[in-house]
């Protein structure tokens, strides 16, 4: 299988703020990928270059194997669900699916009536007069059925209510099983993505932190506890992510891929939450206070 | 057919919840040889969990033998252990439950019980390895 | 894609129609009438005095209804674009629909051309047909009118013929221009009112005229061609202005000059006085002004200029159009997101 995302040094500026810098990514095919950050860490920035809605400033990016957004042949083949999954507010559901039939050439109309009819949503109803929920489930309805090899989804669940949430990354889930679909979906919430994502990337302060499968990075990373030490004089291959300590104690995490044989670290595991919290606390090379900015 | 369930807080992968509630099922006769395991799809429609979970669970239970994958069908259960385990350790079962009494009228409550079992059985283990 | 953009655009469409059928139908049943006023009166008129007192009595009769249609073709094209071209793209980027619309598989080059096209078609149809039924049904008080508001003059010029086609395909897309740079609605409808009354303003004033060279003409002074002849008051020097060779000439300047061929605002003769004192009438006044050596430069565009007038303006409006449109393409495959 082909990556589904290769990028070399992407930056993007906004006057002069950065808003991506120096990204370098390279996914493979078939996983769900998890692109989580706090808010303003550039994770939508990153995602509409993906999709092709904006160009970047610097580097360069291929998804499905050509550069985003410029005929239509690729945009078949990748799905974009935008932001607050708008959707036509005048238009009625069965306008929806009629415009996704009218708009992409491999649109599979007997998935998008099912998916439909099994939400319960009524096809003469107006998309404005719907649910947050239903709104959400409408969006990535016209995004399974076009048939994507990669569906995009930029924070699809921050605005709904935790049923809601459930239902839709239920669907999100079988249409990947089904399809045999890859899916890059960000959030600023490790808790969405737990369940869901078996590969993950942790954008902060515009910079990529780490990418990887989520039982690799989850077998390499480990939390030390132990008496106070300098984290400067640990072995060569471990790397520290974080540090704190008392002035009797330090509590490190650190990635390695060498098992730890020091007798006076307790070694414990990580969730994936500790892991990526690890990460997002990580001070920037532009310096901590400006990650400490964007993180609340 | 079984009905999977996760547990957030349980401190194990969701693949190894999976792969173990099977095994469970297996052991107290809820699954038989022969019987279907849900399709991955059915699986990730209820619980909204990723389908490379699914499928490396499956693949881990058909690698210890007890289900096998039949293309384009499903998988499917290839042992029996309900039989084999349950009635076979019945007498064990009394004896426990003569120790159990015993642990009561001796005036542990129950998660006294369960760290007493815990600690043993951890001994126990050690003690094998060593 | 037309598919959508005929969708999104189906109200605004429908009252756009609703709106130029009621304008239809006003004019139906009032043209053929006036029409019918305006020949009968003609051919009973007999002579030429008699024909120009009906003529002018026939004018001021419809002049208000004639002023409001004249209104309805001005402002059409400034309401095209106002609620036709200024939401086009705002409406989608403040609900956020673009991202869903980009998400298909359509470049959104092709986005913007079918929209443009679709909506600007209806535009310039809509201000066509406005301005053909209003032509058709004010040419008898334009005829009535004649010297005293000439079609080739600004505001009436602005209203007949082919130019409102082309002031609405402008407005329709500066409108979405405008909204394409600022991104919100009320803002942009605003911006876009302000900027096409401006050029409406400043085309007739500072361009229009240079479109074509000016006929240049000196004339002596007579009787038969002085238009008018007057002063502040009592004691102060008379000021004229004298009719062009064509009398319904678009005029741009009506100057007096004197011998040396220099401009001069009055001449000094003085009302109730000398050669134009009231008991001697015009034409002793108007020789003695000829004996003076002052003479009447006209600068003026003849009325039979008025279809190449047409052509070039609505040319220029063309291009113009065209201009914001490759600007509109290019924003959006640069800069818009």
């Amino acid at each position: 299988m082909t990556a589904i995302m290769q990028a070399r040094g992407l930056g993007k500026r906004y006057g002069r703020r950065w808003a991506l810098t120096d990204c370098t990514l390279d996914i493979p095919a078939g996983h769900v990928v998890g692109l989580v950050g706090p808010n303003g860490a550039g994770k939508t920035t990153l995602l509409s270059i993906a999709a092709g809605h904006i160009a970047p400033t610097t580097g360069e990016i291929e998804v499905v194997g050509a550069r985003p957004g410029g005929d239509p042949g690729h945009l078949a083949r990748v799905g974009f669900v935008a932001q607050e999954t708008p959707v036509y507010a005048g238009l009625t559901v069965a306008e929806h699916l009629e415009l996704g039939a009218r708009l992409n050439p491999g649109w599979d109309g007997a998935l998008a009536r099912d998916r439909i009819a099994r939400l319960g949503l009524e096809p003469s109803r107006r998309a404005g007069r719907l649910s947050g929920g239903q709104r959400a489930q409408l969006a990535l309805t016209l995004g399974i059925a076009k048939r994507p090899e990669l569906l995009i989804l930029d924070e699809p669940v921050a605005a709904l209510d935790p049923l809601a949430r459930r239902d839709f990354m239920r669907g999100l889930m079988e249409a990947a099983a089904e399809q045999e679909l890859s899916v890059l979906l960000s959030s600023h919430l490790v808790s969405d993505l737990e369940r869901t994502c078996d590969y993950l990337v942790v954008l902060t302060a515009s910079r990529i932190r780490v990418a990887g499968e989520v039982e690799e990075l989850l077998a390499t990373h480990h939390r030390l506890t132990g008496p106070r030490r300098d984290p400067a004089r640990l072995p060569a291959g471990q790397h520290v992510v974080s540090a704190s300590h008392t002035d009797r104690q330090s509590t490190l995490i650190v990635r390695t891929e060498d098992p730890i044989h020091d007798p006076a670290w307790t070694v414990s595991a990580l969730s994936l939450e500790d892991l990526v919290l690890a990460y997002m606390s990580e001070p920037a090379e532009t310096g901590p206070r400006r990650v400490l900015e964007v993180q609340r | 057919m079984i009905e999977f369930h996760l547990d957030d807080r349980s401190g194990l992968a969701p693949y190894q919840q999976l792969v173990r509630q099977v095994r469970q099922a297996l052991r107290l006769g809820v699954l038989r040889e022969g019987d279907r395991l849900p399709t991955v799809k059915e699986v990730v429609a209820r619980l909204a969990i990723n389908p490379n979970t699914v499928l490396k669970a499956y693949r881990e239970l058909e690698h210890e033998g007890l289900v096998a994958a039949r293309q384009g069908v499903g998988t499917f259960v290839t042992v029996t252990l309900a039989d084999a385990s349950l009635a076979a350790h019945g007498p064990l079962r009394q004896e426990l439950r003569r120790w159990l009494a015993k642990a009561r009228r001796a005036g542990l409550d129950d998660e006294s019980i369960e760290a007493l079992f815990t600690a043993t059985f951890r001994a126990e283990a050690q003690e094998d390895i060593a | 894609m037309i598919w959508l953009t005929w969708r999104q655009f189906r109200v605004q469409a429908a009252a756009g129609s609703a709106a130029l059928a009621a304008l239809a139908a006003v004019l139906a049943v009032t043209g053929p009438g006036l029409a019918d006023d305006y020949a009968s009166g003609i051919a009973a008129c007999g002579t030429d005095e008699a024909c120009e007192m009906f003529a002018r009595h026939f004018f001021d009769q419809h002049r208000t209804s004639f002023q409001a249609v004249l209104a309805v073709v001005l402002l059409l094209p400034a309401l095209v674009g106002l609620f036709w071209g200024a939401p086009l793209i705002t409406r989608e980027l403040e609900a956020g629909t673009h991202r869903l619309a980009w998400s298909q598989s359509v470049t959104r080059t092709r986005w913007l051309a079918v929209k443009l096209g679709v909506t600007g078609l209806a535009s310039m149809l809509v201000a066509g047909l406005a301005s053909l039924a209003v032509t058709w049904w004010a040419s008898p008080v334009d005829r009535a009118a004649g010297s005293e508001f000439p079609r080739m003059t600004p505001l009436l010029f602005d209203a007949r013929g082919i130019v409102p086609i082309g002031y609405a395909a402008f407005a329709f897309v500066l409108g979405v221009t405008v909204g394409m740079l600022v991104r919100r609605t009320l803002p942009a409808m605003a911006v876009t009112v302000a900027v096409f009354t401006a050029v409406q303003i400043g085309m007739p004033l500072l361009v229009r005229p240079y479109l074509l060279p000016p006929t240049r003409t000196t004339v002596t002074v007579t009787a038969g061609n002085l238009d008018a002849l007057m002063a502040d008051g009592p004691g102060r020097p008379f000021q004229m202005r004298v009719e062009a060779p064509d009398p319904n000439a678009w005029i741009l300047s009506n100057e007096t000059v004197d011998r040396s061929g220099r401009t001069v605002k009055t001449v000094p003769l003085y009302p109730g006085t000398g050669p134009c004192a009231r008991d001697k009438g015009p034409e002793t006044c108007v020789a003695e002004i000829g004996r003076l050596g002052y003479r009447q430069r006209l600068v003026y565009h003849p009325s039979s200029r008025f279809w190449a007038f047409q052509w070039l303006e609505t040319g220029l409006y063309g291009v113009l159009t065209a201009g914001l449109g490759g600007f509109c393409f290019w924003w959006i495959r640069r800069r818009l997101s």
